[in-house]
């Protein structure tokens, strides 16, 4: 016996779902997949579409022109005294990104099935390079941001500074509920039929085209159940100066804990059986 | 011996119930739960998750350095094995003990984007296939090399040749370096300048002390590259030995003396073959001075227009020596309903003394309608054929009557050889 099978690492495979969930470790480990797996996307995008980059700044411009001439225009929806387009573009940038990473993770293990089915990584790295590729979008349409607020006079505060950690709540957010809808997808294929709706509902459970001063004092913790809500606050506060969320990141922080805990847990459990089911 | 993977009573059941229900829906839930009550009556309703043991009772050690091929029909769990053994999926019981790390190569070319170029999908390749960045940087040149790609590495795949694909991605999957490979019949594809190029290079692998699990249905690669061989059937490992008997056990199996399909499937199949003599008598020894008759029944439930049956001679490592077919013989097979029968004579004289096999295909231009491979093997002895009266080593498989003549050299012409 030599010294060297000690130093090799040992496998062990066994029935069960527990026997293939990835571990914090391994995801680590696989980082750098995870990097290539998002620089895939993102070329891809730019080789596939004529404009590119663009899309991530044509989308939220577009819905803030349109709900500007709806909302703040005609339906005279209030703004926390800063100007509509403003006050519905700081909102658009975060919910872009959260609705596209929740809708591109949803269908990334389906839409990643032939990889799945002939090599094994960790399978989590697949949802989780769904959510982290529209973060790129993020940092692209934030500039259309700051370019609006120079148009409208707006100096940035030092309150900016807490802008990552609502960006940061918005990804985890966005890869909890993907952590669900992904494993989801896979199982029942009518998934993809039911989150466009579902996503189109929590558009108006969170404070976008109107700001969250409008919900009555006594519904606000339970509105704060939507992490989304605090987001999108956060943003609005920490670029604008409108009310701080406050309380609510408590609150945010708390079900985003739970879900991602939940999530992982279910992720865990079908992980195993995502190639026999597919 | 060290050991490198370590197998225990390893089973996978599939359930066809279940994965019938892959494409069900969160409609067909809610109504199947809302009917269940009475699902649960109605006869019959149970029986409709059938399950099958893609795999069981699988019990083995591989010991480091080992290379052992994995053969078997097709269904006898194979490719079930290694995607367990890669970990892609899980085991319904049993256990594995791997030691060191695996890099399994089930496929050419895993995670390619069309749209990317060469350069891009080496990258992303290699990633996938489990090395560092700078691993893949370091290798690079010698990965374009190998795939002989250079003018076309900036070129989006989708534009590359099926053989330049098929090259670039074992190109990328040579460079790993795992202690455990796992391959599975990459050298299905790609043309035979590639597939030696491919074999050349396991060759390196298994000579390097790594530890190889290679399945094929080519078995003189298996043959080459392999010490050991595991024999699955009907998900079973039902024989393990050295490379040579088990696939000698394999190629002959039952089949040796004759060929019978278990049962009418319904479909158009070939139900039987055997070895006959001139006179139409069963042949037992074929000799090299013989003709041989190969009897073959097969049914065409419905008409099938077009319909050819035709026979493969295999040697005894399983690599096609020649076939042939009723086209062949300038006229058109009987296209049915009905069960026929066909004979095929290989002349005297014409198959070497040796082991064969025989493999046979019912097809319709386009369409496989029963493959059975090997369907029946023989061996054929040297006899009384003039072949072997002066000369008894004659090397090969088959003789071809070749026209010789030899001549005196006349110096015709004075200084013409000078």
């Amino acid at each position: 016996m030599n010294a060297r099978p000690s130093t090799l690492p040992v496998t062990h495979i066994r029935p069960g779902s527990r026997a293939m969930s990835f571990t914090v470790d391994e995801v680590w480990q696989a980082r750098e997949l995870l990097y290539f797996l998002v620089w895939r996307d993102i070329k891809v995008r730019y080789k596939q579409t004529v404009l590119g980059i663009a899309w991530s700044v044509l989308q939220p411009f577009l819905t803030m022109v349109v709900f500007t001439i709806f909302f703040g225009r005609l339906a005279k929806v209030p703004s926390d005294g800063v100007p509509y387009p403003l006050f519905s573009l700081a909102a658009l940038v975060p919910w872009t990104y959260f609705s596209t990473a929740v809708s591109n993770g949803s269908s990334s293990l389906v839409g990643n099935q032939h990889l799945i089915a002939k090599v094994y990584f960790p399978r989590v790295l697949v949802p989780l390079a769904s959510v982290v590729m529209p973060a790129v979008d993020l940092g692209v349409s934030f500039g259309m941001l700051v370019v609006l607020m120079a148009w409208y006079r707006i100096a940035p505060t030092a309150g900016m500074l807490v802008l990552p950690l609502y960006v940061g709540l918005a990804m985890l957010t966005a890869f909890a509920v993907t952590l669900w809808t992904s494993g989801l997808s896979v199982r029942y294929r009518d998934a993809r039929y039911v989150l466009p709706f579902l996503i189109q509902i929590w558009l108006f459970l969170t404070p976008v085209a109107y700001p969250a001063s409008m919900v009555p004092e006594r519904w606000r913790l339970l509105y704060a159940l939507n992490p989304m809500a605090t987001v999108v606050e956060g943003f609005r506060s920490s670029l604008l100066g409108t009310p701080s969320p406050g309380a609510m990141v408590a609150v945010a922080l708390a079900v985003v804990a739970a879900a991602l805990a939940a999530g992982t847990a279910y992720f865990r459990s079908v992980e195993g059986s995502i190639v026999d089911l597919a | 011996m060290d050991i490198a993977i370590k197998i225990s009573g390893l089973g996978k059941r599939y359930t066809i119930g279940a994965r019938e229900e892959r494409y069900d829906t969160l409609r067909d839930r809610i109504a199947a739960a809302a009917s269940r009550p009475f699902r649960r009556l109605a006869p019959g309703g149970l029986a409709a998750s059938t399950t099958i043991w893609a795999l069981r009772d699988v019990t083995h050690e591989i010991r480091r350095g080992e290379v052992v091929g994995v053969i078997g029909g097709n269904g006898a769990g194979k490719s079930t094995l290694l995607k367990i053994l890669s970990r892609i999926t899980t085991p319904t019981e049993g256990e594995v003990e791997i030691h060191g790390r695996v890099g399994s190569l089930l496929e050419v070319g895993t995670g390619f984007h069309p749209d990317l170029t060469g350069r891009e999908n080496i990258f992303l390749n290699g990633a996938i296939l489990g090395m560092r960045k700078a691993e893949i940087e370091r290798k690079f040149d010698d990965i374009v090399r190998f795939a002989e790609i250079d003018e076309f590495i900036d070129t989006p795949v989708k534009h590359y040749s099926s053989g330049m694909y098929v090259r670039l991605g074992f190109a990328v999957a040579a460079q790993m370096e795992p202690e455990i490979l796992i391959v599975d019949e990459v050298l299905a594809v790609g043309d035979i300048h590639f597939q030696r190029k491919c074999l050349g290079k396991l060759d390196d692998v298994a000579r390097s002390g790594r530890t190889v699990l290679f399945v094929s249905h080519n078995m003189a690669a298996i043959q080459r590259l392999c010490t050991s061989a595991l024999l699955l059937q009907h998900g079973k490992l039902i024989r393990v030995g050295d490379v040579r008997s088990t696939v000698a056990a394999y190629l002959g199996g039952e089949a040796r003396g004759g060929f019978a399909a278990a049962a009418r499937s319904g479909d158009a199949q070939i139900l039987s073959a055997d070895l006959e003599d001139a006179t139409g008598a069963p042949l037992e020894n074929p000799a090299c001075g013989e003709p041989i008759v190969c009897r073959i029944r097969f049914t065409l439930p419905q008409r099938s227009p077009g319909v050819r049956i035709g026979i493969g001679v295999l040697s005894c490592d399983g690599v096609p020596i020649f076939t042939t077919n009723t086209a062949d013989a300038g006229f058109p097979c009987p296209s049915g309903p009905g069960d026929f029968e066909a004979r095929m004579t290989i002349p005297a004289d014409t198959l070497l003394a040796g082991d064969f096999h025989l493999a046979l295909c019912l097809w319709n231009p386009g369409t496989i309608l029963d493959l059975q491979e090997p369907a029946l093997s023989f061996s054929v002895d040297a006899g009384r054929s003039p072949l072997y009266v002066e000369n008894a080593t004659r090397k090969g498989y088959v003789h071809v009557d070749c026209a010789w003549s030899v001549t005196p050299l006349v110096e015709t012409a004075a200084g013409a050889l000078s």
